[in-house]
């Protein structure tokens, strides 16, 4: 049966978010196609880590254990994913859009010689009809990307290559633990038989990873700025808004590249994806890129000089002022009436 | 040690960042005439580690290869302002509707008839934001590769010492040569034009800019041979055909939509004292804060 695979990232301990909202959205998937998802696991020690993939429909779990690969590495990470690729022959392969997915998928799409849509944000199952050869192809997997800096949005299949390889970005798709986890089965691999001695020529000399500080990705109230903010020192006053709000601060990308604030909280194409309960754009005028890593909020204020500012459109609340006026208003009457 | 050959990998891009209202077309297609044709910014960052790697190993030799129409000519120019060797347009008809894999597979083809010991690419483009080449690119010729890389630290005549970016870390890595390395937009900005450069290289010219040109500039090239510029068609790299353009893209657009938000019906808000606190009492009313 050609299932649908899914590269799971390990962090240590732990699988990668990003590879569990992709099993997430898999199993939607093989439902309809009537088919199973596997997952693939590679590290130094990955005792247990099979049982949260079944919690997030994994069927078969595929595990390449060996000291050598405690850290990611693009070659023999190539080799191993390849190899059972090849020996399981799946129609669907994802990949989290990460430095580690971006860095693995189009080194195997090569190899495979099949195509890859890279940084998806959905994925769906349709047909497609060929004009030039008057074919109809049944359930390809439709991958659908913003491109031209997010001013189009395509649908990208692969009529004629097996696997349809996509990857997809963290936080666009939502990660679901199964009320009860699949009874899955492990599929343990000689790494030996996969990789070769030269898979190992990139030596990592050192590697410092932090936590991260900001999770603005799980926040509920984000309040973030846009480059019409003006200065590091002005976002101060965001931060003071989250501080009474219980929020996390975001930006958007002119925002980050002017230095105001830092790259970990950008919100927008390039940066996160949030989809918070509130969100409070200060001074963002709302460009495509920003509006589609925030446009699913459940509720967006906008507070901005210009009445059409293009944000307005898909605010709920739409204050006409100065960030600098209208925030210490907020904090003023949230203060006020919040006991 | 020994010189080096460095190859730098750059594409002429229509500028995505700066999209006015004109860069859609009514039909939702992209009005690339409204676009402003640009180095691909990741690419500078490329072409200055590069131009950095000669400056640490004297001798060596970086040229840019660059895949696209006549005009992408551009671009070799662009890097012979700012001090590299040379550079080679890869350009033919037979490459239209290429994507990710069939523009990695004429690439490729490409570099086997070159001397390198470096390839050095940008992480990615700004008209598709997929990374996919570079990766790519080096697998197809067998080569390691090194992807979001900020800095090229040390260099001997075994190995690159290289600091590379994680989502949250950096990472050190020791590489042979021969190499492929892609550079992130958080590396280094390239150096500016050289005066001196632009004098002596604004008339360099391909074959194909010259085919209208006149007598006197194809004299002055002709007096000057480092003004002529190499052109490489599909012929010259013994490419399979099939392998290359739409034929050779698994890759197909099923299609297109513009992007138009729907409008939600929103309630403005004047910014006094009274307004506002109504919209605090009913947020915190339905429970959205407090």
């Amino acid at each position: 049966m050609n299932n649908i695979i899914v590269y799971c990232e390990t962090n240590g301990n732990s699988v990668a978010e990003v590879s569990l909202e992709l099993l997430t959205k898999a199993r939607g998937l093989a439902k309809q196609l009537k088919v199973n998802v596997e997952g693939i696991l590679i590290g130094k020690d990955l005792n247990g880590l099979e049982n949260i993939l079944y919690a997030h429909g994994a069927n078969i779990v595929h595990k390449a254990e060996d000291p050598r690969l405690e850290f990611y590495q693009t070659l023999p990470h190539t080799s191993i994913v390849c190899g059972i690729i090849k020996n399981q022959n799946p129609q669907i392969g994802l990949f989290g859009a990460t430095t580690v997915g971006r860095d693995l998928a189009p080194r195997i799409a090569s190899a495979l010689k099949s195509g890859l849509t890279a940084d998806c944000t959905s994925l769906e199952i349709g047909d497609h009809y060929e004009k030039k050869t008057d074919t109809t192809y049944k359930d390809l997997l439709y991958q659908i990307r913003p491109a031209f800096g997010g001013n189009i949005v395509a649908t990208i299949v692969n009529p004629d290559t097996r696997p349809q390889l996509a990857t997809v970005r963290e936080g666009v798709m939502k990660r679901e633990e199964l009320a009860s986890p699949v009874k899955g089965e492990v599929k343990v691999w000689n790494v030996n038989d996969l990789v070769k001695k030269e898979d190992f020529v990139v030596e990592i000399i050192e590697r410092h990873v932090e936590d991260k500080k900001v999770n603005i990705k799980g926040a509920q109230i984000i309040v973030s700025g846009g480059y019409g903010v003006g200065s590091k020192e002005n976002f101060n006053l965001l931060f003071q808004l989250a501080d009474v709000l219980g929020a996390e601060v975001g930006g958007t990308r002119a925002a980050v590249d002017a230095g105001f604030i830092e790259h970990d909280r950008q919100i927008g194409q390039t940066g996160v994806t949030v989809r918070p309960k509130l969100y409070i754009a200060c001074g963002i005028s709302g460009q495509i890129q920003h509006r589609a890593g925030m446009m699913e909020s459940s509720m967006i204020i906008s507070i901005n000089t210009d009445p059409n500012a293009p944000i307005n459109n898909i605010a709920d609340y739409v204050i006409i002022g100065d960030y600098s006026d209208v925030v210490p208003k907020i904090i003023n009457y949230y203060k006020k009436n919040s006991k | 040690m020994k010189p080096l050959k460095i190859i730098v990998l750059a594409k002429q891009v229509p500028d995505t960042r700066n999209v006015g209202k004109d860069a859609m077309k009514a039909d939702g297609t992209v009005n690339r005439a409204a676009l402003e044709a640009i180095f691909n910014p990741e690419d500078l960052n490329a072409l200055e580690q590069a131009l950095r790697i000669k400056d640490m190993v004297p001798g060596t030799e970086v040229r840019i290869l660059t895949m696209g129409p006549g005009r992408a000519a551009e671009i070799i120019r662009e890097g012979l302002y700012r001090g590299t060797d040379g550079g080679y347009l890869l350009t033919d008809r037979k490459f239209a509707g290429s994507d990710t894999l069939a523009t990695s597979y004429a690439l490729a083809m490409t570099i086997k008839k070159l001397e390198y010991d470096i390839i050095v690419a940008g992480r990615q483009a700004i008209d598709g934001d997929t990374a996919q080449v570079g990766p790519q690119v080096a697998e197809k010729l067998g080569l390691p590769q090194v992807t979001y890389v900020e800095e090229v630290e040390k260099i001997d005549s075994k190995s690159l010492i290289i600091r590379r970016r994680l989502d949250n870390g950096v990472e050190r890595v020791k590489t042979p040569f021969p190499v492929l390395l892609t550079v992130h937009g958080s590396a280094a900005a390239c150096r500016p034009r050289i005066a001196k450069n632009v004098m002596k290289y604004k008339h360099a010219r391909t074959p194909s800019e010259l085919q209208d040109a006149t007598e006197d500039y194809i004299k002055l090239l002709n007096d000057r041979p480092y003004l002529k510029l190499n052109e490489i068609g599909a012929a010259d790299i013994e490419a399979d055909e099939a392998a290359l353009g739409l034929s050779g893209s698994p890759t197909k657009v099923k299609n297109i939509e513009s992007v138009v938000f729907k409008a939600k019906e929103s309630k403005v808000i004047q910014s006094n004292d009274k307004e506002i606190e109504e919209l605090i009492i009913e947020l915190i009313g339905n429970h959205t804060i407090g």
